[in-house]
């Protein structure tokens, strides 16, 4: 009897499609998220100087046993400044959602419910917003409202809601056209218990995916605002402005900027990581 | 190489008879489908218009709602100490006097000439400083973009659909490349390349050299955006029935992914394209400043910072005209991959 | 060329991890013979096809005492071994070309690429060859079809272009996955034909499909797989007249068209009859008159899809209307349902308007009040469910408009699952953990949760194996006769019509063509185009039908307007 093993795969039949997680990667997300969101809640459990403390006699202490992640220019320590920071990132990031958010989910269902002309008209309206790339658009809000976390969150919301709008438009006109839907009007269904008991839960599950995700997004275009000065002012605690303070310092004391860089990093990579592994949990369980 | 060669063959084939057809001649598929690629740019451009419009409408009046007298604001701000009378000369040269839906007309007449008014801060026609900083903004841009594009299709091509830990691996790096932001990046590669080994200069915009640490920095995250959709993208394409088709007439595994799978698996990442350019706009502003670049980026920046009105809304002109010009573009480009949704406008 | 090419399985065997699909599955097929693999969904039949050309699937593990072909030792051969036999002296056809063609190329791309592979000639002898194939399988106007996409052809067209990519290198033995499956009749006849073509050729021809009856036309002998073993093999004729195991027995019976009005499919009760049906005489539940609706394509023109049909639905009976796709049919169920409003014409339900054009339209409101005396089964009944909800779920909302208390809601769903012949078990279970029959039973359960008088049924079993198909067919039969439902019953499928309607309605290009009672029609069809139809459906024989298939004939160029590409839903 011979044998004859395929050696090469060949992806032409599929008996199961097995989902190509890698099963740490969820678990250190999620830990590393709840752990920001405790430090954001109580950062003294985990820092215990105080992040504004200026000690000139000890600047520019690189990283070591007594100051983890060094000094900066001023001899505070890094380590109590990023964790301080959390609570400033992550508000920011949540709220900037929130807005983003809010302002989708609005045009999205105009433009998915309000018929073709609605339709048609938040079509354009968003052509006109995808027009201002997000950062000029948070560049020109900041030039009219002057800068500081206020205009900050609403340029940083403004500037990820087309995108979002889009979105949940796209959600919607689909969900609509499903059988589903079709099926509970041939039912006799009035169309308010359709809306709101089939197609809005059906069209926003899928959202909650990306406003995990968004999270993480909202986090690095804050901090690239606060980077360029706009946002938040130094000395304060805040991820994108300790990385804008420490760039003078780059070519001596990389530190200053690359802990705060790597918080930012880790955030965004754990909202990604799982954002996506929700997004895998619910297509599990629907299709 | 062949594919086209032996192409022509079949169209050679084609052509030797053509009034053996009479059909073929009235519905020529290929020219159809200039035709209409064309009559859908026309289309779209005309759009496009709109939107700039409307740009330009949103920003001259949302801007005049900025704190601060514009006419100090020209004068050197209120460290310049004007007098009483260079104020009202100041006003009356620059029609802020005039009533706000004039001072629009005159605008948007002005517009349509091409001029956009003096610069406060630097006393130039804003059309210069255009001209000045567009192309190294463009330059730094479409090199971002065609270098993002050449990291995803190296990545995903050569590695989607092989063994478990390939994939995962390269999946990882899109992942990790992804959650990048620019400002950080751009700070590492300068810490890194230009103040550690000395192999790039760390400002300026002259000569490939200073463009290269920029665009990694650029191009890095966006081809770890993009390289995850073509993934995914490229992975479902493999399972298609015409995929095993084609494996049944002989091909290699090499050129089924080329000839084949990767047409399909671009779709999705040529429509992110078309956001892509907004993102690198939005980075080249953070990398510009970091690297001290010329460009549009730097520009803004220093124009909202100076309060300078009539360059703030003349590059977001650009920026917008550039957005949607590079719209339609990705729009053609994916209708000519995928001739399928070829219909009205 | 000394060697014959004949092809020699012995005891192959084919495992996916760890998990056996097919066992100890051992023929030979002679040069110029017709081999037909035949089974239901899950039997093994498509792997071991794949695996002939040594494409049976990633994580695939294949075993075999011998596997042959012409003389040279499959077993042995290196991934460029195979890929060298592949097109060039084993072609390949699947299902479906629309997907089984690149959608992105000129279908002559594709045949040319066969020969690009393998280096057969040159240029320009490769451009005239690909011409010469699409002539041979019957393409009309090769020069411009060779240029256009799969969508831009119609279902046969592009079937046959597959086809012609398969024959490109002339191979010896061309394998056919479902050749033929999701065609119209008519096209299906057709493309038997141009598979016919191999046979008088000299080629052999190994042909895979559900359809007994389709492969009766061409093979010369027959192997029926179940669970990837062979129950039975043997001679066509033999398997046919004398089948030895009772699979292949259910098999035959379960066919609908072999079967009188009246008499059971399912095998636990094959022929025993239903009960006795309305009469002619029943009152009408359901009239419709002139109906007419146009689409605007995307190309501007306007299409008439539906036009002056008329038509009348009594109490208690089945009104089957057949078409071929595009016929119309679908949206005429649509407009029936009120989910559409008609250009042209009316219908009346229970004796009042129920939708209507122009002055005869009838408000969305006033229609909700009798909803709950019509309703529908789909073919997909997936996607007709909501995906978050349960079984119990999906039947408790229904029950909701049929006006039942929440407190009798669970009782009232054993009970629904109870007639669909459901354990209550299922209840707790989501559509996507069932199979493809349970799903369609939840779908009738849920069409009867409001005590309707009329049940829309729109291919409802056109998805389903044919053992499946029987059992629903029955349960539809029983649920008509117990609960005295009338059914408007839509179907591609001759054979379904003819087993469960009284009356007959032909439709074509959105016209009726004929209608008559049930026996009539088939008996002493009228119109031309109801003798071609019938003419097309593949018989067993023995039914009566000999081996004839028409030869190849150029099909016409039309491109089938997608009813479901305009279905846009208003709420």
């Amino acid at each position: 009897m011979s044998d004859l093993i395929l050696d090469k795969p060949l992806p032409a039949v599929r008996v199961q499609r097995t989902p190509r997680t890698w099963r740490i990667g969820p678990s250190l997300a999620l830990g590393f998220l709840l752990l920001v969101i405790l430090a954001a809640l109580a950062p003294q459990w985990f820092a215990h100087s105080d992040p504004l403390a200026i000690v000139p006699r000890d600047a520019f202490h690189p990283p070591g046993w007594a100051h983890w992640f060094g000094t900066d220019q001023s001899g505070r320590d890094i380590f109590s400044r990023v964790i301080y920071g959390t609570r400033q990132s992550l508000f920011i990031g949540l709220a900037a959602t929130a807005i983003a958010m809010s302002i989708a989910i609005v045009l999205g269902l105009l433009g998915g419910l309000g018929g073709a002309r609605v339709d048609r008209a938040v079509g354009w309206v968003l052509e006109v917003l995808f027009a201002f790339p997000s950062l000029v658009l948070a560049l020109l809000l900041v030039a009219i409202f002057g800068s500081g976390i206020g205009p900050l969150i609403v340029a940083t919301g403004l500037g990820g809601a087309p995108g979002y709008a889009r979105m949940v438009r796209g959600q919607v006109l689909a969900v609509r056209n499903a059988g589903y839907i079709e099926s509970a009007k041939a039912l006799g269904h009035p169309p308010l218990r359709i809306i709101t008991r089939q197609l809005l839960p059906n069209a926003m599950r899928p959202l909650i995916v990306t406003l995990t995700m968004g999270v993480g997004q909202a986090i690095v275009w804050a901090s690239a605002l606060s980077f360029l000065g706009l946002g938040a002012r130094p000395p304060a605690p805040e991820w994108g402005t300790m990385l804008s303070m420490g760039r003078d310092f780059i070519a001596n004391a990389w530190w200053l900027t690359f802990f705060p860089g790597l918080f930012i990093v880790l955030t965004t990579l754990s909202t990604t990581v799982a954002g996506r592994y929700l997004q895998q949990r619910l297509e599990g369980r629907l299709s | 190489m062949t594919d086209t060669a032996s192409s022509n063959g079949l169209t050679n084939a084609l052509g030797n008879n053509p009034e053996a057809d009479p059909e073929a001649g009235s519905a020529n598929p290929r020219r159809e489908r200039l035709r209409r690629l064309g009559k859908r740019a026309l289309w779209r451009l005309a759009g496009g218009i709109l939107v700039l419009w409307a740009v330009a409408t949103l920003t001259f009046f949302a801007l005049r709602l900025m704190p601060g007298d514009p006419v100090l604001a020209i004068l050197g701000g209120p460290s310049g100490n004007p007098t009483a009378e260079t104020i009202a000369e100041a006003t009356r040269e620059y029609g802020l006097d005039k009533p706000l839906a004039v001072q629009y007309g005159l605008y948007l007449g002005r517009l349509v000439q091409g001029d956009l008014g003096m610069s406060y801060s630097q006393h130039l026609p804003v059309t210069r400083v255009l001209a000045e900083q567009s192309w190294p903004t463009l330059e730094l841009t479409f090199t971002s973009l065609a270098l993002a594009w050449l990291l995803v299709l190296a990545l995903t091509v050569l590695t989607a659909g092989r063994r478990r830990w390939v994939s995962t691996l390269a999946s990882l790096a899109e992942t990790v490349s992804a959650a990048l932001p620019h400002f950080w990046l751009g700070i590492l590669l300068l810490a890194v390349f230009a103040f550690g080994l000395r192999l790039f200069p760390p400002a300026g915009s002259d000569g490939w050299r200073t463009l290269v640490l920029p665009s990694l920095a650029l191009a890095i995250p966006l081809a770890g955006f993009i390289a995850q959709v073509t993934r995914e993208s490229l992975d479902l394409t493999l399972e298609q029935p015409f995929v095993l088709t084609a494996r049944t007439r002989g091909l290699s595994d090499l050129n089924v992914r080329f000839k084949h799978a990767l047409r399909h698996a671009v779709l999705p990442g040529i429509s992110l394209s078309g956001w892509a350019i907004g993102a690198l706009i939005s980075g080249a502003v953070v990398i510009e400043v970091i690297f001290s670049r010329k460009g549009l980026g730097r520009q803004l920046y220093q124009a909202v910072q100076a309060q300078d009105l009539p360059l703030t809304i003349g590059i977001s002109l650009v920026v917008a005209a550039g957005y949607v010009l590079a719209n339609v573009l990705v729009d053609l480009l994916y209708q000519w991959v995928d001739p399928r949704q070829q219909e009205n406008p | 060329m000394s060697e014959p090419k004949r092809l020699i399985v012995e005891g192959l065997s084919i495992e996916f991890a760890g998990q056996s699909v097919v066992r100890d599955l051992s023929f030979t097929l002679e040069p110029g013979k017709t081999l037909a693999l035949v089974g239901e969904s899950g039997s093994g039949k498509s792997v071991t096809a794949r695996s002939l050309i040594g494409l049976a699937g990633e994580g695939a593990r294949v075993t075999a005492r011998r596997l042959s072909y012409a003389g040279r030792d499959l077993l042995a051969l290196s991934e460029r071994g195979w890929r060298d036999l592949r097109g060039r002296e084993i072609g390949f056809v699947l299902q479906d070309a629309l997907v089984s063609l690149d959608p992105l190329r000129p279908v002559g791309k594709e045949i040319l690429e066969v020969l690009q592979t393998h280096g057969w000639g040159d240029r320009v002898s490769r451009g005239q060859r690909v011409i010469e194939l699409l002539e041979t399988v019957g393409v009309p106007d090769p020069r411009l079809r060779a240029r256009q996409r799969p969508d831009q052809l119609s279902g046969g067209l592009r079937q046959r272009a597959l086809i012609a990519s398969a024959l490109a290198l002339s191979p010896g033995l061309v394998i056919a996955d479902e050749p033929t499956t999701a065609l119209d009749a008519t096209v299906q006849a057709q493309i038997l034909g141009v598979l016919q073509q191999i046979r008088q050729r000299g080629d052999s021809l190994l042909i895979i499909s559900h359809d007994l009856a389709v492969v009766a036309q061409l093979a010369d002998e027959v192997l029926v797989l179940r669970h990837g073993e062979v129950v039975e093999q043997g001679p066509i004729e033999q398997v046919l007249r004398n089948p030895r195991h009772a699979y292949t027995r259910s098999l035959l019976d379960a066919v609908p068209a072999e079967h009188a009005r009246g008499t059971r499919l399912s095998s636990a009760q094959s022929g025993s009859s239903v009960q006795a049906r309305a009469g002619a005489d029943a009152p009408v539940l359901l009239k419709a008159t002139g109906l007419g609706k146009r689409y605007v394509g995307p190309d501007q023109q306007a299409r008439q899809v539906v036009d002056g049909v008329s038509f009348e639905l009594r109490a208690g009976r089945t009104l089957g209307i057949v078409g071929e796709s595009g016929s119309g049919k679908t949206t005429v169920a649509r407009i029936v349902l009120g989910l559409l409003e008609p250009d042209a014409g009316a219908v009346q339900f229970l004796n009042v308007p129920w939708t209507g054009a122009g002055s005869g339209r009838v408000e969305e409101k006033t229609r909700r009040l009798h909803r709950r005396d019509i309703s529908v089964i789909y073919q997909d009944p997936l996607s007709s469910f909501d995906p978050r909800w349960s079984v119990g779920q999906i039947l408790a909302d229904a029950l909701d408009v049929a006006g039942i208390a929440f407190e009798q809601q669970r009782a009232r769903i054993a009970q629904l699952l109870h007639e669909v012949r459901l354990p209550v078990e299922l209840s707790t279970r989501r559509p996507l953990q069932l199979s493809g029959g349970q799903r369609q039973r939840v779908a009738i359960a849920r069409a009867i949760a409001s005590n309707p008088k009329v049940i829309i049924c729109d291919e409802p079993v056109s998805a389903l194996d044919v053992s499946v198909q029987a059992q629903v067919l029955d349960l539809l039969a029983d649920l008509q006769a117990s609960l005295g439902l009338a059914y408007l019953f839509i179907s591609h499928d001759l054979g379904v019509i003819r087993h469960v309607s009284d009356e007959v309605l032909v439709m074509r290009h959105g016209k009726v063509v004929e209608t008559a009672p049930v026996e009539t029609l088939f008996d002493s069809p009228q119109h031309e185009y109801t003798r071609r139809l019938l003419g097309a459906v593949p018989r067993l024989p023995g039914a009566g039908a000999t081996r004839v298939v028409p030869p190849v004939e150029p099909e016409s160029a039309v491109l089938l307007f997608d009813e479901s590409r305009l279905w846009k839903i208003a709420i």
